[in-house]
């Protein structure tokens, strides 16, 4: 009789759940789902009320005409020349962060020299900094180089190592046994072998998550951009798509959301297939570094 | 010998970084606390004024204005975003079927960049065709005019602002996972109901990373910058949503006051920093370091 009573009220309780979380996955790709949908409609299905779920005749060419929106007044396909932008910016950034925090974290995680652990502890407090506080300064800096309107100085900083992924290597480099570089070592391995045929090859998770929020930063960068960038055939995408809009002043609502669809695309397809190393990299992030 | 052979070795690898944090952060922070006091439009040479700056922002209403916009924006997101993160990993750390698709779904919008963000919240904000006012409609709510309402345009920001809350929910998730089953099932030998066992075991187990995620809340919330920059160009309506890091940003790029800029940078990372400290302090006791 109680046993009974326990076992229904469970089952109440898990439908009330399953109602919870359908209704909230619901909310949450609404957004994503009517984007998607405006994206394929003609103008005068998105100024339709009530609202039109499914488009009645999907325009593809939404999609066409938003890559080659300009394309007349400036001779060429902006989307797929600030696609081919971005995408160059991220191989930098993702190849430069990937080896010279590697290199370095390996140095904090496995090498002793002297004033080592006051060089992390500062590490680990430039993270306290906030951008707003350099953004000034190392604007002036970039223009002494005379690097403004160039890539450079959105790529070549990623060359010199970043204090998260450091940190976040360097707590994977030192869970490798130090045994395995002890018998290289006696083995007459120096220690850049060690570091590249050893300690590399079994860290390829943690590489992973490196590279993956590299990109997702530099994809989704959308100040760096702005500061450094000033010549339209250089935008990246994110800033491509926001000068789109405010040149259209919000009229052309299905091409800008095939223009955002474009945008979100390939990291929600990268989402699908790495989607282990996303939640790896938040929950470094989080509580168990 | 061999010990000092390590030490050029470290050094060696540790190079790349010891230029970067030369010329990347400490340069930069050394001169942005010189420049703080400067006349300064990078076009001439810095001129020292002293703390000129700073005086001036104590006169400078829009200087206030934005830092008004952002306690209040601040205020209400930090609060609703961890509750509304919180409450979601406790729905999501339940065992139901389907609970790889539950996840996906509350995860994904977190993934969408900023600018796409932007797009989207305007086309659905929008006070006459968007969705979320005709959806309103459906239930006989007019819904107000998102975009060009005084009192609706900060707490569109907040709506958008939760819809990107994934991450937050993930760390949470990874906590509750953290929290041994044994604590529970002593709870129950004690005859603790559900609410009971998230009230005194759920939550002090995770209150570490409640603690992380508020500091990171602070730290994010004080500097919204792209979402308001593109959704509502100049703070418009009545710059309501002219915050902090767009005043600054304007500073530097556009009336290319770039000491006040400065001066400004620091004023807000003092007080991140003050509330970083004080949301330690206040929760010391709180805070319950379980096994970690």
């Amino acid at each position: 009789m109680a046993l009974e009573s326990i076992a229904r009220q469970k089952k109440v309780f898990g439908i009330v759940i399953h109602v919870a979380l359908m209704a909230i996955s619901l909310l949450c790709l609404l957004p994503l789902l009517w984007m998607l949908s405006t994206s394929l409609k003609p103008v005068s299905e998105t100024m339709r009320q009530p609202p039109v779920w499914i488009p009645e005749h999907p325009q593809w060419h939404n999609y066409w005409d938003a890559f080659s929106y300009n394309s007349k007044t400036l001779g060429y396909l902006p989307f797929l020349l600030y696609a081919r932008n971005t995408v160059v910016l991220c191989v930098l950034t993702v190849s430069g962060s990937v080896i010279s925090n590697a290199i370095v974290a390996y140095s904090f995680a496995r090498l002793r020299w002297p004033g080592r652990n006051v060089a992390f502890a500062l590490t680990l407090a430039t993270m306290m900094v906030p951008f707003p506080v350099l953004m000034v300064p190392v604007f002036a800096l970039f223009r002494n180089l005379d690097w403004i309107g160039t890539y450079r100085p959105l790529w070549i900083p990623s060359w010199f190592g970043a204090a998260f992924n450091i940190f976040l290597l360097r707590q994977f480099f030192r869970t490798i046994p130090f045994e395995l570089s002890e018998a290289a070592k006696i083995d007459g391995c120096s220690e850049w072998r060690i570091f590249s045929q050893i300690v590399l090859p079994l860290s390829k998770p943690a590489l992973a998550v490196v590279a993956l929020l590299s990109f997702l930063a530099t994809w989704k960068d959308f100040l760096g951009p702005l500061i450094y960038l000033f010549d339209q055939k250089t935008y990246t995408l994110s800033l491509g798509l926001q000068s789109y809009q405010s040149q259209e002043a919000g009229t052309q609502w299905h091409l800008l959301m095939a223009a955002s669809t474009m945008v979100v695309a390939p990291v929600i397809l990268l989402f699908f297939f790495a989607q282990r190393y996303f939640i790896q990299g938040i929950t470094f992030t989080g509580i168990k570094g | 010998m061999k010990r000092r052979k390590e030490a050029w070795t470290g050094l060696l690898f540790a190079s790349p970084w010891i230029v970067g944090f030369g010329v990347f952060l400490a340069y930069p922070l050394a001169a942005s606390i010189y420049l703080s006091l400067c006349d300064y439009s990078v076009l001439r040479k810095p001129v020292f004024v002293g703390l000129h700056n700073y005086a001036e922002m104590l006169h400078d209403d829009v200087f206030w204005q934005s830092l008004v916009n952002t306690a209040i924006y601040a205020g209400l997101a930090i609060p609703v975003g961890l509750a509304v993160s919180i409450s979601l990993a406790l729905l999501l750390n339940t065992k139901v079927r389907g609970m790889r698709f539950y996840r996906a779904a509350i995860y994904l919008p977190s993934l969408v960049p900023t600018v796409s963000l932007a797009m989207v919240g305007m086309w659905m904000f929008n006070g006459e065709r968007g969705l979320v006012n005709q959806l309103l409609k459906y239930v006989g709510i007019t819904g107000p005019n998102w975009m060009g309402d005084v009192a609706w345009s900060k707490p569109a920001l907040i709506l958008m602002a939760l819809w990107g809350v994934g991450n937050t929910v993930v760390i949470f998730l990874a906590g509750l996972q953290d929290v041994p089953v044994s604590l529970y099932e002593s709870a129950s030998l004690d005859g603790a109901n559900a609410w009971h066992k998230t009230k005194f075991v759920t939550l002090p187990m995770i209150s570490p990373v409640i603690q992380f995620n508020l500091i990171m809340g602070i730290i994010g919330a004080l500097q919204i910058f792209a979402e308001p920059y593109i959704m509502f160009p100049n703070g418009a309506p009545a710059r309501s949503t002219y915050f902090y890091t767009m005043y600054l940003f304007d500073n530097a790029f556009r009336y290319t006051k770039m000491g006040y800029a400065c001066a400004m940078g620091w004023v807000l990372f003092f007080i991140i920093f003050a509330l970083t400290m004080l949301s330690l302090k206040a929760s010391e006791k709180r805070v319950h370091y379980g096994g970690m």
